[in-house]
């Protein structure tokens, strides 16, 4: 009853969408205030529909309610409670509606917080994002449909992957979501400027917060595929250049060009035209992200599975959403006034620079991910693109773009005089210098790799911590600098942090791989560890073993234990190695129990690894996406820093 | 003075495929085979190389990596005699010719072509101005 | 500038269209083209997976005076079970010779596999290392190939062969052979 009732709720969602999308609009052409005034409690009423929809689908779950085939093909009675909620997003239907909730989470928001939203303005863009939800909500009750019954009942349902059954991967998916769909607030925003013709500081004034905290909940979003990866996969990858990977990482990068255009064109009235395509740019790319997991059109991991039909519906949602952005585009762009003049050598001039490179990365990385569709499709081969195609193109110009990142806080807006540049370069630029000349002098491996990285990371953060220096050590200074900039200096210096952590983590990890009887001592990274034993045990929905060793430096140390396990999930029939971490400084030392010797239970393939500062790269991604939290804060008066 | 912090138990997936039994008793040799494996990927899981992947194919395949090492093959005859057999798609860096020069030129070109759009979006500027 | 501004649709109407294309065609991504096609079959010795049966070897197989199917299969595949009686019932029908390589198996599990499920191949080669399916470029069961009568591989078909897969697939090839 109550999935009737959820599903009845999508059907008028959607009804509601369509008026959504079409009354506002109509009336901020026409000028009636009345139509305008509509937008909102259509839009917060929408949410609230879609939220039914979603609770009724959860509710199916949370009681494992097989009659529904959604429920029946993804759940199971002895799955713990949590993963049975968080499996609602764990299949492709459940996510879409998730994907859907979020669009009109994003409308509430927009809505119901009282803004100084121009109406004409507020109207066009509620009405824009009613048309997207349109697209999304028609795909999910036509092709896409979580509500359908199953009859008779059956008794137990297929299960959640084990691997899926996880609490980093079960939040995962929602505030990945909330990032990819906070994305299309920028884009509807887009288009109703260039609807209007008005792109202006005013109109970027109230779209910057919207793109940064898309862009928070993207950063954090990708940091928690990639810590889960980590941990779970066993040998310490935790970026595989895998297809979804990055269909998540595009969107990203195009956000990242976005948050910086849209931050000149406030302060400066500067880049008018190029953040408009960016907007339209970023969420293009979320979409594309999701066609991609859910067409069927790349082998993955990740991807769910599907059939050619779904896959050619959303095809036709992209384009049409993004053709008609990319059309209006066309149509209105030049019409638009050129933005503010400003030199090469200035903040903006950077900025500019900034997205080439930032852009650059977004089309490499789209060029190593459909190349080989592409390629097919076209019948002219069929290669495949692994991470050595990215690290070898990507890596070599993050150099200049590190060089860029310390010296855009240096330029001043619209023109910076190279005697001022000089002056301000000399400090951070002499102790990158000597940094430099004390690598050399150390004996450090994976060279010259890792040397140039730590180069690139310590400038960023010499030139940023100069710079720091330079606009607070007035005291004064530091109640008129806006929120925005010690944000920038949090996530500049979080940036430098992560490339730190992936240069050390993957030049200087050690391995190693041998069988261990119960008893037994090895010697790994200058520590000794034991195999104290293997014992049997029971989990909630599965049974396994689980093996103690003791981790020792020197004779005094009481050292610490690891207790990796296998477990056996006896509904989905698979086996499942679990990895024990431990946390040292930075560094990470852990532990995987591998096959056993068919004569001998109580001799194990052991797999030890060693990553350090591995765990600077989690920590500079925090700092990223706290530097953008930071810039979300009310700025007490306007002030370019 | 260590920070010990807490021993982390975490879900885990299967992978974890080299077995010790497999590898090669030179240290230099296998590490030249780990390095040749992560270089090709498997078929079977696709999404994996075959160092990492625990497919029996995979694991034939890194056998066969070491016994044409132990032949004496460079690294280039390794991986030409696997991808004579399985085709470009096999192999992770995906290698030049005519079809995919567009592939690997990109990044250069796009950086060009970006750098090259933002002079003259600078120059319209410097006219606007004046 | 003008028509620049159009050019981010017109970028976008060939990613569309290329996508479109795979999606229309209803390809399997996971099926990877071979690289074997038009190369001559790989040099090898099998020993027979039947007790009294003949070894499969390649200097025997080019002796051939017209095309040939070689189907590799395992006694642990599932969907192989079905195919074994396309195969036989083509291998009637048309008269066109098919060899089998059973793939990482046990004599004692492939005797009772073809006793069930039936036997239609002129010889069965017993590749219980796999070392000869890579040499032939497969990467798992069932993979059939269709190799002329100069001994060159002329298709492969990736998965367990249907009626209307020999219909639309393997008989065109063999047609052109002729």
């Amino acid at each position: 009853m109550i999935v009737e009732l959820a599903h009845f709720a999508l059907a008028l969602a959607l009804v509601l969408s369509l008026m959504l999308a079409t009354v506002p609009m109509a009336g901020a052409a026409k000028g009636r205030v009345a139509w305008m005034a509509l937008a909102r409690p259509m839009a917060i009423s929408l949410c609230g529909l879609v939220t039914i929809a979603l609770l009724g689908l959860v509710h199916a779950y949370a009681l494992s309610d097989f009659s529904v085939l959604n429920v029946q093909q993804n759940s199971h009675t002895l799955k713990p409670w949590i993963y049975k909620i968080t499996g609602v997003w764990g299949n492709h239907e459940g996510s879409i509606l998730l994907w859907a909730w979020m669009l009109t989470s994003w409308m509430f928001f927009l809505a119901a917080r009282d803004l100084a939203l121009p109406a004409g303005l507020r109207a066009r863009v509620l009405s824009l994002m009613g048309l997207v939800v349109a697209g999304f909500l028609s795909y999910i009750l036509v092709a896409s449909n979580p509500f359908l019954r199953l009859s008779p009942a059956p008794r137990e349902g297929l299960d959640l992957n084990p691997v899926l059954q996880d609490p980093l991967l079960a939040i995962h998916p929602p505030v990945l979501y909330a990032g990819y769909v906070g994305f299309s607030v920028a884009f509807c925003f887009a288009l109703a400027a260039l609807i209007e013709k008005k792109v202006d500081p005013e109109w970027a004034e109230q779209l910057r917060p919207w793109v940064m905290a898309a862009w928070v909940f993207m950063t954090l979003g990708i940091m928690l595929g990639a810590t889960w990866a980590y941990y779970e996969l066993g040998w310490g990858g935790f970026w595989f250049w895998d297809p979804v990977e990055n269909a998540s990482l595009m969107p990203w990068l195009a956000g990242t060009a976005l948050l910086h255009s849209v931050a000149a064109l406030q302060k400066r009235g500067a880049l008018k035209i190029w953040t408009v395509l960016l907007c339209i740019l970023t969420f293009t790319l979320s979409l594309l992200g999701t066609f991609l997991v859910r067409s069927g059109i790349l082998t993955s991991v990740h991807s769910f599975a599907s059939d050619p039909t779904r896959g050619i519906f959303i095809l036709v949602l992209l384009g049409l959403t993004a053709g008609g952005a990319f059309l209006m585009y066309g149509l209105r762009a030049p019409q638009i006034r050129i933005g503010a003049s400003f030199r090469p050598v200035s903040r903006e001039g950077a900025i500019l620079l900034n997205n080439v490179f930032l852009f650059t990365f977004c089309a490499t990385v789209f060029m190593g991910t459909l190349y080989p569709i592409f390629l097919s499709a076209l019948e002219l081969g069929s290669i495949s693109v692994g991470a050595p195609y990215f690290t070898a193109t990507l890596t070599p110009l993050l150099i200049p773009f590190a060089i860029l990142m310390g010296l855009g806080p240096m330029l001043a807006w619209r023109e910076t005089l190279p005697g001022t540049l000089s002056r301000r370069v000399l400090v951070p630029g002499a102790l990158t210098a000597l940094l430099a000349l004390a690598v050399a002098l150390m004996p450090l491996p994976g060279r010259p790799f890792t040397v140039v990285m730590f180069l690139a990371a310590g400038w960023i953060l010499f030139a940023t911590l100069a710079d720091f220096y330079r606009k607070t050590h007035r005291l004064t200074a530091l109640r008129s600098l806006p929120p925005a900039y010690y944000g920038m200096v949090v996530a500049h210096a979080g940036f430098a942090v992560l490339l730190i952590g992936v240069t050390a983590a993957t030049s200087w990890n050690a391995e190693k791989i041998s069988w261990m009887t119960v008893g037994e001592r090895l010697s790994f990274t200058g520590r000794e560890v034991s195999f104290l034993g293997v014992r049997p045990d029971i989990g909630r929905n599965y049974t396994l073993e689980r093996a103690i060793f003791r981790v020792t430096e020197g004779a005094d140390d009481p050292g610490y234990y690891l207790q990796p396990e296998k477990r056996w999930y006896p509904t989905q029939e698979r086996e499942l190695s679990e990895t024990a971490l431990h946390l040292d400084g930075f560094d990470i030392t852990y532990a995987v129990l591998g096959d056993q010797d068919k004569e001998n239970p109580q001799r194990r393939v052991v797999r030890l690894y060693h990553h350090p500062l591995i765990a600077l790269v989690l920590a500079g991604a925090l700092m990223i996406a706290a530097g953008g939290l930071m810039s979300l804060a009310k700025p007490r008066r306007e002030k370019s820093a | 003075m260590k920070f010990i912090l807490l021993a982390f138990l975490f879900l885990s997936s299967p992978a974890f495929a080299v077995q010790p039994d497999e590898m090669l008793a030179d240290p230099g040799l296998e590490a030249r085979a780990r390095g040749l494996s992560r270089q090709l990927r498997c078929l079977v899981c696709q999404g994996e190389d075959i160092d990492e992947s625990n497919a029996g194919l995979a694991g034939d395949i890194r056998k066969l990596v070491r016994e044409r090492i132990a032949v004496g093959d460079t690294d280039g005859e390794v991986l030409d005699f696997v991808q004579q057999r399985y085709g470009d798609y096999v192999l992770m860096r995906p290698p030049l010719r005519t079809a995919t020069l567009l592939l690997w030129g990109a990044p250069l070109l796009v950086l060009g072509a970006g750098v090259a759009i933002g002079v003259i979006y600078l120059r319209r500027l410097r006219r606007e101005e004046s | 500038m003008k028509a620049g501004a159009y050019m981010p649709l017109i970028l976008l109407a060939i990613i569309v269209a290329l996508f479109a294309v795979p999606l229309v065609q209803g390809r399997d991504p996971a099926i990877i083209p071979s690289a074997m096609i038009g190369k001559p079959l790989p040099d090898f010795v099998l020993p027979p997976a039947l007790p009294g049966g003949a070894p499969l070897e390649s200097a025997k197989l080019r002796q051939a005076d017209r095309p040939y199917l070689v189907n590799f299969f395992a006694s642990w595949c599932l969907t192989c079970r079905a195919e074994q009686a396309v195969l036989a019932a083509y291998a009637r029908e048309s008269g066109v010779l098919v060899y089998g390589i059973d793939y990482k198996d046990t004599r004692k599990d492939v005797s009772r596999w073809l006793d069930a499920y039936g036997n239609p191949f002129a010889a069965v080669g017993f590749d219980d290392t796999g070392r000869v399916a890579i040499d032939w470029g497969v990467y798992g069961v069932p993979e059939t190939f269709v190799v002329d009568s100069r001994g060159i591989i002329r298709y492969k078909h990736v998965g367990p062969l249907r009626e209307e897969d020999i219909t639309r697939l393997v008989r065109p090839v063999l047609e052109k052979l002729k």
